[in-house]
């Protein structure tokens, strides 16, 4: 824990030769962030409030790009999309790892457990893209789901998962599930490792079942770890990309369009700048305000 | 630990079918890869004669080895530089604390949750300005900036577990700021940088979406940006693609295989500290 100076080391405070010493030693490193990613920030947000094609003259519009936004059904979808992958990239992991990790956490020692713990990172390893080609291919006509269904006499709902209005976005969300379960999986088990086994043995002498057990002493003390994957899993819904340009392309129609997706093609095919900065300045707030009350909620001071 | 063994074999089983779902998805890949090029295979049917000349077609049609080159190219260029300006940074921030560090750190952290979404488009037009779109600094650069917010939070959080004894010691011995940084600090920090190293070139390695929009030409891009490229080139043939796939993400798969403790160990405080 870093100890804050204050009394215990009075030196520090009164100003030793070459205190600013430091700054020369951050600076490299701050004209990296600051040319590559404080500068652009702050460009997208001045060009959010121009209509500009990229080349010619660009017009101030005011607000204009963000009432579009908001009142473009098509526009305001995208942000809607967004929100119901967190469903998928989020709750679906964070609640299938805290069931399994809880199941498990008996034999987290074991041999088994130790395989699982390189298998179950393998989705966290590959590029997202490759995890994009594997399930669009398992999820096409002829691909190992519909076989599966087929197989077991339901060939009836059988389909081009990633092709069908009222499917797709769902499987894009399935493909986000898959690669973010093991590492939620993992993160919670490590979580409960730091548990004193002490407090499982009293609840068990006290009666308590496994359910009671999971509620009373698992849960609270994974406060930080749950917050982590949470943050974790928003982010990576709201700015999902990979997955969703390489498995469907926004398609079909518009029923997969996610912010980062429709950022890119209003910025380079339809060379909308105005309109692809304003998203981006949406997105930004809009990780912003979901992932900062996550870091309130679980960092009770003591980091 | 009392837990009973109905419990115990649920666990077990319930851990099986969670690696089961994870590995199908390569085991398809995989079989798929060794169909005939051009056919449509059924799910994971094995061939009946593995076409093993799939992988050897598709690593050249990809050209590979070039592929190869060019992510090895940009991982050197933005993994040793970020790795040297993280911990410069982080040493300043945690153990330095120059007069303003708290506000200077903030800024930084601040950056930690952006979506790269968020700044592609004034980047795009930044990186042709300075004349380097369609170059690997084009990839290179921007992802030192991009990652330089968690490498400084990493290196800090090294940083202020130090004692400051040790460089009061150094200090008496006559070492300049320099030299305690050089020749105490950073070879102390060996653990936090390898585990740093680590995650950085994963993050490298596996970049999409700076690849695509700032560099057009696939065998300048990095390896995932690559085979964006090709899903377009051998969209119909799913043998192919499948092979091509398997080849593109084989080698992060064997680095991951070879040092996994070191991996698994970083990428689970990896996502803590992020």
């Amino acid at each position: 824990m870093a100890t804050r100076t204050g009394s215990a080391r009075p030196g520090r405070r009164t100003r030793r030769p070459g205190a600013w010493l430091g700054w020369l030693f951050a600076a490299p490193a701050a004209i990296m962030y600051a040319v590559f990613v404080l500068r652009p920030l702050l460009l997208t947000v001045q060009y959010s409030f121009y209509d500009w094609n990229g080349i010619g003259a660009s017009t101030w519009v005011g607000l204009q790009n963000y009432t579009r936004l908001f009142t473009e059904p098509e526009q305001l979808a995208t942000i809607l999309h967004a929100f119901e992958l967190i469903l998928f990239f989020s709750l679906i992991p964070v609640t299938l790892g805290l069931f399994v990790a809880a199941t498990i956490r008996g034999i987290a020692t074991s041999r088994l457990a130790l395989v699982a713990r390189t298998v179950l990172f393998l989705p966290q390893v590959i590029p997202l893209v490759a995890a994009g080609i594997m399930w669009t291919w398992l999820l096409s006509t002829t691909g190992l789901a519909n076989e599966l269904l087929s197989a077991v006499g339901l060939q009836g709902v059988t389909r081009a998962w990633l092709g069908d209005f009222s499917t797709a976005l769902p499987a894009v969300g399935v493909i986000g599930a898959w690669v973010l379960v093991g590492l939620c999986t993992l993160l919670l088990l490590a979580g409960m490792s730091k548990i004193d086994p002490a407090l499982y043995e009293s609840a068990r002498l006290d009666g308590a079942g496994p359910i009671r057990e999971f509620f009373a002493i698992t849960l609270p003390s994974l406060r930080q770890e749950i917050g982590v994957c949470v943050t974790v899993t928003v982010i990576a819904a709201l700015a999902s990309f990979d997955i969703v340009y390489i498995a469907t392309q926004g398609g079909p129609g518009n029923s997969t369009m996610v912010p980062g997706l429709e950022i890119f093609y209003l910025a380079f095919s339809e060379r909308e700048v105005g309109q692809a900065s304003a998203l981006a300045v949406v997105l930004v707030l809009l990780v912003l305000v979901c992932v900062l009350p996550i870091q309130r909620f679980t960092r009770d001071g003591n980091r | 630990m009392i837990v009973n063994r109905r419990e115990t074999l649920i666990g077990r089983t319930l851990l099986v079918l969670l690696m089961v779902i994870t590995v199908v998805p390569f085991i398809s890949l995989f079989v798929t890869a060794l169909h005939p090029s051009g056919t449509y295979p059924d799910g994971l049917s094995w061939p009946d004669s593995p076409q093993w000349g799939n992988f050897a077609d598709a690593f050249r049609s990809a050209r590979m080895g070039e592929l190869l080159l060019s992510s090895a190219l940009i991982v050197a260029g933005v993994v040793p530089v970020s790795l040297l300006l993280g911990t410069m940074a982080g040493f300043a921030f945690g153990h330095l604390r120059m007069p303003g560090h708290r506000i200077g750190f903030l800024i930084f952290v601040l950056g930690l949750t952006l979506p790269f979404e968020g700044i592609i488009t004034p980047l795009y037009y930044q990186i042709r300005d300075m004349g380097l779109l369609n170059t690997r600094w084009a990839i290179i650069l921007p992802l030192i900036g991009l990652f330089m917010p968690f490498s400084v939070l990493w290196m800090r959080a090294h940083f202020v577990t130090m004692p400051e004894d040790l460089s009061e010691a150094a200090r008496l011995d006559g070492a300049g700021t320099w030299q305690l940084f050089r020749h105490v600090h950073v070879p102390l920090a060996r653990p936090a940088l390898s585990s740093l190293a680590i995650l950085l070139f994963l993050w490298t390695w596996n970049q999409f979406l700076l690849a695509i929009v700032l560099v057009d030409d696939p065998a300048k891009r990095t390896m995932a940006g690559a085979l964006g490229a090709f899903q377009g080139q051998w969209g119909t043939d799913i043998p192919l693609l499948c092979a091509g796939s398997l080849l593109i993400l084989a080698p992060t798969l064997a680095v991951f295989l070879i040092f996994q403790r070191r991996f698994v160990a970083a990428l689970l405080q990896g996502s803590l500290k992020g």
